[in-house]
């Protein structure tokens, strides 16, 4: 059984926004809703700048599920975290409950218009009939039940964001990090966010990565 | 005085028929998804060869994660270049 993640790889990511651009224009999102986004950190400085895609990481113990008032989400088959618009009342508690950031609201308007939450589907629609238009509409593209990726990921130039089965990315990921030459002592946190500072090392062997 | 009545009785019925307002609000019940069902992604037929979604069986849930998988290798340029 498949539980789809997304995996941002730091050291490739080049901050181009594609990603970004690919989600708005598949889906079709508000101005004012950013549904993926990247966050570079230490930006500028050489040889310390890091960069990573951020959208809805589809948890599979998602707190926003846990939080909402109006159980609205629900999880697919295929891990995927998705919710019902019609029953959200955009009280925002997702918000503050998600590490990431994922929930959007609708912010037009000068008094500040919250409206239904809004986020990453891994363009796998929502609860109307599939490749509908009420569907397109309120959640955006189903790519999953046309047999594809999310487009982030799948328009990614240097493949820095990988989409789909989490054992399955994972595996690429990690043939990428030996293939990289460095050994495993840097897998996980030290590779995927680098050192920090110039000159920095990486963690040594056998401690925390 | 008989109409009087009778005219009584139609307004009373008018204004008495404002109270009758259907219920619109969801009663939710704690702790479960009371949203619409979703349909799953294999119940679906493959998108045509020219659209390049793939191929699997509508509503064969295994061949449509083979397609999904190939999909998700294609991610790895070393299996792409190496081999």
């Amino acid at each position: 059984m498949a539980r789809m993640k997304f995996l941002c790889d730091a050291e490739r990511c080049i901050e181009c926004n594609g990603c970004v651009t690919a989600c708005k224009n598949e889906n079709e999102v508000p101005w004012g809703v950013n549904r993926r986004r990247v966050v570079t950190i230490n930006d500028g400085v050489i040889g310390a700048e890091k960069s990573i895609s951020v959208a809805c990481m589809h948890c599979s113990d998602a707190p926003c599920m846990a939080v909402c008032p109006v159980d609205c989400f629900y999880r697919t088959d295929d891990g995927v975290v998705l919710h019902d618009k019609d029953l959200c009342i955009g009280c925002g508690y997702c918000f503050y409950a998600c590490p990431f950031g994922a929930p959007q609201f609708p912010q037009a308007g000068a008094f500040g218009l919250r409206g239904k939450m809004d986020k990453c589907t891994f363009c796998n629609g929502g609860p109307e009939a599939d490749k509908s238009e009420a569907e397109f509409k309120k959640y955006g593209r189903n790519r999953l039940a046309e047999g594809k990726l999310p487009a982030c990921a799948e328009m990614c130039s240097t493949k820095a964001l990988l989409g789909g089965d989490g054992d399955v990315i994972a595996d690429i990921y990690r043939e990428r990090v030996l293939r990289r030459g460095k050994g495993s002592e840097v897998w996980g946190w030290g590779t995927a966010y680098g050192p920090g500072k110039p000159g920095a090392q990486p963690p040594a062997p056998g401690g925390k990565s | 005085m008989r109409r009087a009545w009778l005219g009584a009785a139609v307004v009373a019925a008018l204004v008495a028929a404002g109270c009758g307002e259907p219920e619109q609000v969801v009663v939710y019940k704690q702790g479960k998804y009371q949203g619409k069902p979703d349909t799953r992604a294999w119940d679906n037929a493959p998108l045509a060869a020219e659209q390049r979604g793939g191929k699997w069986t509508k509503g064969d849930r295994a061949s449509w994660e083979e397609q999904i998988k190939n999909r998700q290798l294609a991610q790895h340029e070393h299996k792409r270049i190496y081999q």
